[in-house]
C-alpha cells in the first residue's frame, strides 16, 4: 500500500513547513493596538514599512476600536496604543495604565448620509443642529455602538443635543449596529441612513453608493490621534523599549513626514501635529 | 474587475492563502491525531463515563467558534493563566482554536463509523485474539472511507471558520491574516468585489484539498 509509506513523509514535510512558518516573525516585533480608522484607511500600511526599514522592528497591528484597544493593552496583550478618544485616554492614564501620551496627527469627522437627505442637513456646518434635525425627522441613523473613538464622539454630540437617541429611536430610526466604521458605512449605504465617520475611513471606503458628506468643518468634529505607552510600573511588558522607539519615531520629523505624505486620490488623510498639538 | 485580478495575483495574497492552508491543515492533523483513536476507542471499549463522552462529542459538533475563541483568548491573554506562553495573536493560537473546534467533529464521526464496522468485524477480531489497539488500527483501515469523511469534515470546519481565529489571531497583516479574516476586512472596507473574489478562491482551495485527499486515499 503506497499510501502508508507516503503519509508519514508528507506529515514530516508538513511539520517542517509549519515550524519554519512559525519561526519567521520572531526577530524584533511589537504589537500595536489601534483603531479601525488608522488601519482601514491604509495609513499604517503606508508608514510602517518606512519604520521597519529604518529600525528592523516589525509592528503587528490590531485594528480594534479605541475602547477595545485600551482594554487589550490594559491586559498586557499589546505593547502600545494609537487611539482617538480623549476621554477614554484620560481614564486609561488616570488608572495608571498609560504614560507619555503624544498627539501624532489629526483629521476630522464628517456626517454622511443619503443624497436624498430627508432631514435636510446638507451644507450646514453644525453637527449638533444636524443631529437634532435627524432625530426630529426620525430619519434612519446608524450608530457604531462599539465603544470606539467615533462612537464616543457621537455620544458626546448627542449629549450636547440633549437627546438620548437609544431611548427615543432605538429599534426604529436609531440603529446601533455594534460594528466597525466600515460595517457602519456599509449599513448606512444599504439603509439610506445617516452616520458619522472619520474622514480617513470615508475617503478610502470603496462602497459609498448614494452616500455623501453632508456636514463638515464643525470644530466639534476635530479628530485627534494619540500614541500612548504602557506604564512600566503596572505593565512590565518586555518590549517596552521597542514600543518607546516606535512612539518616538511617530513624533519625529521622519515619522511626521511619512504620515503627512499619505494620500488617497490626491487627498491628504492625516495632518501631522506632533510639533503643534491641536 | 481588473483591480480584483491584480489583488489576487500579489505576493501578499499568496501568503494569505498559504497561511490559511498551513493553519487549517495543522489543526486538522491535530484533530485527526486526537479524534481518530478517541472515536474508535469510544466505539469498541467499555468504560464508565463512555456514554457521557459520546454525548459530549456529538453536542460539541455545534461548538460556537466565537465562544471557543473568547475562552481561549482569556486563557492565553498575558493576564490569563497561560499568559506566560505569549501565544495570543500568533498563528499557533489560531491552530489551537481550530483544533478545538475540529476534534469533536472527527471524534463523533469516527465513533459512528467504527461502531458499525465493530458490529460487523468485532467478533472475528475477538476470535483472532486481537488486542484493543490492534483492533482500533484494523477497524480504522477497514472503515477508511468514512474516516476520510470525518477528517475532511474537520478540515471543512477549520478552513471556513472566522469567529475564533479573528479573536485569538487578531487579523494582523502579514502575520495572522488568513482568507476568512481578510474577507471580513475587505467587506468592512467596502471592497465587496474583492471580498467576493477571495470567497471564491477560498471555496476553490477547499475543493482542491478535498479532491486531493480523495485521490490519495482511493489509490
Amino acid at each position: 500500500m503506497k499510501l502508508r509509506k507516503l503519509f508519514p513523509a508528507l506529515f514530516v514535510a508538513f511539520l517542517a513547513h509549519t515550524a519554519v512558518a512559525a519561526e519567521q516573525p520572531v526577530p524584533q516585533s511589537i504589537i500595536l493596538a489601534s483603531t479601525t480608522s488608522v488601519e482601514n484607511s491604509g495609513l499604517l500600511a503606508h508608514i510602517l514599512p518606512v519604520f521597519t526599514k529604518e529600525t528592523g522592528i516589525t509592528v503587528h497591528v490590531l485594528a480594534q476600536g479605541t475602547g477595545q484597544a485600551l482594554q487589550t493593552a490594559a491586559s498586557d496583550d499589546a505593547d502600545l496604543v494609537l487611539v482617538h478618544d480623549p476621554e477614554a485616554e484620560q481614564t486609561f492614564i488616570a488608572a495608571g495604565d498609560g504614560i507619555d501620551r503624544r498627539q501624532i496627527a489629526w483629521n476630522d469627522f464628517v456626517v454622511v448620509g443619503p443624497r436624498s437627505d430627508p432631514a435636510h442637513i446638507a451644507g450646514t456646518h453644525d453637527a449638533v443642529a444636524a443631529l437634532k434635525m435627524i432625530a426630529d425627522a426620525r430619519a434612519p441613523f446608524v450608530s457604531r455602538g462599539d465603544k470606539s473613538g467615533t462612537d464616543a464622539l457621537e455620544h458626546r454630540l448627542w449629549r450636547v443635543v440633549g437627546i438620548d437617541p437609544a431611548r427615543s429611536g432605538g429599534g426604529s430610526w436609531y440603529r446601533d449596529i455594534g460594528g466597525g466604521m466600515g460595517a457602519a458605512l456599509n449599513t448606512a449605504q444599504a439603509m439610506n441612513a445617516y452616520t458619522i465617520s472619520d474622514r480617513g475611513t470615508w475617503l478610502s471606503f470603496g462602497n459609498k453608493g448614494n452616500l455623501d458628506v453632508l456636514v463638515e468643518d464643525d470644530p466639534r468634529l476635530l479628530n485627534r490621534y494619540d500614541v500612548i505607552l504602557l506604564n512600566p510600573a503596572r505593565h512590565p511588558v518586555p518590549k517596552q523599549a521597542l514600543a518607546a522607539r516606535f512612539a518616538q519615531w511617530l513624533v519625529s520629523p521622519e515619522g511626521q513626514a511619512a504620515i503627512g505624505a499619505y494620500k488617497v486620490r490626491g487627498e491628504q488623510l492625516f495632518h501631522p501635529s506632533a510639533a503643534a498639538p491641536m | 474587475m481588473r483591480d480584483i485580478w491584480t489583488a489576487l495575483g500579489t505576493a501578499e495574497f499568496a501568503r494569505i492563502v498559504g497561511l490559511s492552508l498551513t493553519i487549517s491543515l495543522s489543526a486538522t492533523v491535530v484533530a485527526a491525531i486526537v479524534g481518530l483513536p478517541s472515536g474508535a476507542a469510544l466505539a469498541i471499549c467499555r468504560f464508565p463515563g463512555r456514554r457521557l463522552l459520546i454525548l459530549l462529542a456529538n453536542a460539541f459538533l455545534g461548538l460556537p467558534p466565537v465562544v471557543v475563541g473568547l475562552a481561549l483568548y482569556l486563557m492565553l491573554s498575558r493576564s490569563g493563566p497561560l499568559g506566560a506562553l505569549a501565544l495570543l495573536f500568533t498563528p499557533t493560537a489560531m491552530v489551537i482554536a481550530q483544533a478545538l473546534l475540529a476534534t469533536p467533529i472527527v471524534t463523533a464521526l469516527t465513533h459512528r463509523a467504527i461502531e458499525e464496522s465493530w458490529q460487523e468485524y468485532g467478533g472475528a477480531l475477538r476470535v483472532d485474539g486481537a488486542t484493543r489497539s490492534r483492533s482500533i488500527r484494523m477497524l480504522l483501515a477497514i472503515a477508511r472511507r468514512s474516516v476520510l469523511t470525518a477528517v475532511l469534515a474537520g478540515f471543512g470546519r477549520t478552513i471556513s471558520e472566522v469567529g475564533a481565529v479573528l479573536i485569538v489571531g487578531g487579523n494582523i497583516a502579514g502575520y495572522t491574516r488568513i482568507m476568512t479574516t481578510a474577507i471580513v476586512l475587505k467587506t468592512s472596507e467596502g471592497e465587496l468585489g474583492l471580498a467576493l473574489g477571495l470567497g471564491f478562491v477560498l471555496i476553490g482551495v477547499s475543493i482542491i484539498v478535498s479532491a486531493g485527499a480523495f485521490v490519495l486515499w482511493e489509490r
